[in-house]
């Protein structure tokens, strides 16, 4: 790129670069029209449910009844939580955050390793693929085995698994750090913390980012399925298959809500962090 | 700083660059570069840099062959799009290299200030470089190559995507901070005219491969130029011509 970037291209170096832009615009009208279709789909399947009358399709006027009085109707001392949410949904939450805590750290300190080196790349490039082509729900039993039931197993789970997407995108990202910037760092003789820190992160910010979201869904996923099985003794997956078995059909619904409406949540936190961070100050270059 | 190129070459695998390039540059001199496109001048200034080491020959800075980034050396890209960092403003990126000479941020910052101040860019330190026109972003780049006052300063094609009325702006820029710093530098530049507008020396590089040097000329022009008064006189368009002649091997 020899000419500065005009508004328009940079604006569209901005969106390919800061991950998923609602296409769909955000003025308060297009807000609103988005909440409106949100409404519909409620009301239909409010509509449906109550006309069919099955006990396994509850209408979600009942789902949601159900959720606020099982974990939002405690005191308000409390933040409205109940005793259930305090002892299946924060323990979740917790290890959950543990979980990618861990991956979040290590995947992207371990990608800056991998991605600095041609060498290391190379070597370490087909073992990465296969660790990350390996369904992550699958390696939970191995985890039982090593460390038994309880927290650290599922930790561990979580953090293996979501390690893969940051380490391989930071490995990408710091890789593609333009050859020219290196040779400016090199001039300005930058030392290696300094050319990590003005460099190499920012350069690959965009990618660590794609990594973190693919991560952070991972870990929902695998937070909830290390709770599933047999021998876990709390946690929001725990309230599921505890439900499931005392066929309470509308608790069950209730926890789908809830990790629905958390997933949204987190993934929606992690983008205004993104934005935070890469918003100001990018270009197309 | 004196610089001494003593038989150097360079090369990539079997394809010779630069062959025997002997020159020496003494302290102050602005040396300008010309030849074709593609004819190793960045090639020459990268090693100089000792961003490459050289495969023949040595390069030596004030007697000290170059092995690595000479101390007190600064470097001008043509790409000034890519050699800022976007991510830092323009008062930060002007800034970073000062980080060695481990001066307090407050100390850095207001450096940074008083040199964009001499490129002309009061009051820009808080934008970001792209939010600068493409001759506002080299003048940037410029100030982060003066800002740790060079001894010898390397610029590679710096005007050359820049509009005619922006290049010959920045060309008095830089021969005034050359009048005033007296850093040896080295200027590599594919236009003739511009070469002999800015140089005290035009030194031009046959076609690749195996670039060598090929008209080695002192520019004896009044030291003081100006852009219209200077292309007129007689001997600027005698040098001129003498240099195009060469540099189309006629």
């Amino acid at each position: 790129m020899t000419q500065a970037p005009t508004p328009a291209t940079r604006r569209a170096g901005n969106a390919s670069r800061r991950g998923p832009v609602n296409p769909a615009g955000s003025t308060p009208r297009q807000v609103l029209l988005r909440l409106l279709v949100l409404l519909l789909a409620l009301a239909l399947w409010q509509a449906a449910a109550q006309a069919h009358g099955s006990v396994y399709f509850p209408p979600p006027g009942r789902i949601a009844r159900r959720a606020h009085e099982l974990w939002f109707s405690g005191p308000v001392r409390r933040a409205f939580l109940t005793d259930a949410a305090v002892a299946d949904v924060l323990p979740s939450l917790g290890r959950m955050a543990a979980g990618f805590g861990i991956a979040a750290v290590a995947g992207i300190g371990a990608g800056v390793a991998v991605g600095r080196s041609r060498w290391a790349y190379a070597l370490c490039n087909p073992v990465l693929q296969f660790a990350r082509a390996v369904p992550p729900p699958a390696l939970v039993p191995v985890f039982v085995v090593v460390l038994d039931f309880g927290a650290p197993m599922q930790i561990a789970s979580i953090a293996f698994s979501a390690v893969w997407p940051v380490l391989v995108n930071t490995a990408e990202g710091v890789r593609g750090t333009d050859p020219l910037r290196l040779d400016v760092a090199a001039v300005l003789r930058l030392n290696p913390l300094e050319r990590l820190r003005f460099l190499l992160l920012p350069s690959a910010l965009p990618r660590i980012f794609a990594g973190l979201r693919l991560s952070l869904s991972l870990s929902l996923i695998l937070m909830v399925f290390s709770e599933l099985l047999p021998g876990t003794a709390n946690g929001v997956g725990y309230t599921l298959t505890d439900a499931q078995s005392r066929s309470d059909l509308l608790t069950v619904w209730a926890v789908l809500l809830l990790l629905g409406v958390l997933g949204y949540l987190l993934n929606t936190a992690l983008l205004a962090v993104e934005r935070r961070l890469i918003g100001r100050g990018r270009s197309t270059a | 700083m004196t610089l001494r190129l003593d038989s150097l070459g360079q090369r990539y695998g079997d394809q010779r660059v630069l062959h025997d390039i002997t020159l020496t540059v003494p302290d102050g001199q602005l040396l300008c570069v010309v030849g074709p496109s593609g004819c190793g001048k960045s090639t020459l200034l990268r090693t100089i840099a000792g961003l490459h080491p050289a495969r023949e020959g040595t390069v030596t800075v004030d007697g000290t062959p170059v092995t690595g980034v000479p101390d007190r050396l600064a470097v001008v890209f043509q790409d000034y799009g890519r050699s800022l960092f976007p991510w830092l403003t323009v008062r930060d990126n002007v800034a970073l290299p000062l980080r060695r000479r481990g001066l307090p941020r407050a100390e850095r910052r207001a450096e940074a200030e008083r040199i964009l101040e001499r490129v002309g860019l009061d009051g820009a330190g808080r934008r970001h470089p792209w939010q600068l026109s493409g001759g506002m972003q080299q003048r940037v780049a410029i100030a982060r190559a003066l800002v740790c006052r060079p001894s010898l300063l390397l610029m590679d094609e710096p005007f050359g995507s820049l509009d005619a009325q922006t290049r010959e702006d920045l060309e008095d820029l830089l021969l005034e901070v050359h009048r005033t710093d007296g850093a040896t530098i080295v200027f590599v530049t594919h236009d003739i005219d511009e070469s002999v507008y800015v140089g005290d020396r035009v030194v031009v590089l046959s076609p690749a491969p195996a670039s060598h040097v090929v008209l080695d000329l002192p520019v004896e022009l009044p030291g003081k130029r100006d852009q219209i008064g200077t292309r007129g006189l007689p001997e600027f368009v005698a040098l001129r011509a003498e240099v195009g002649r060469v540099v189309r091997g006629s």
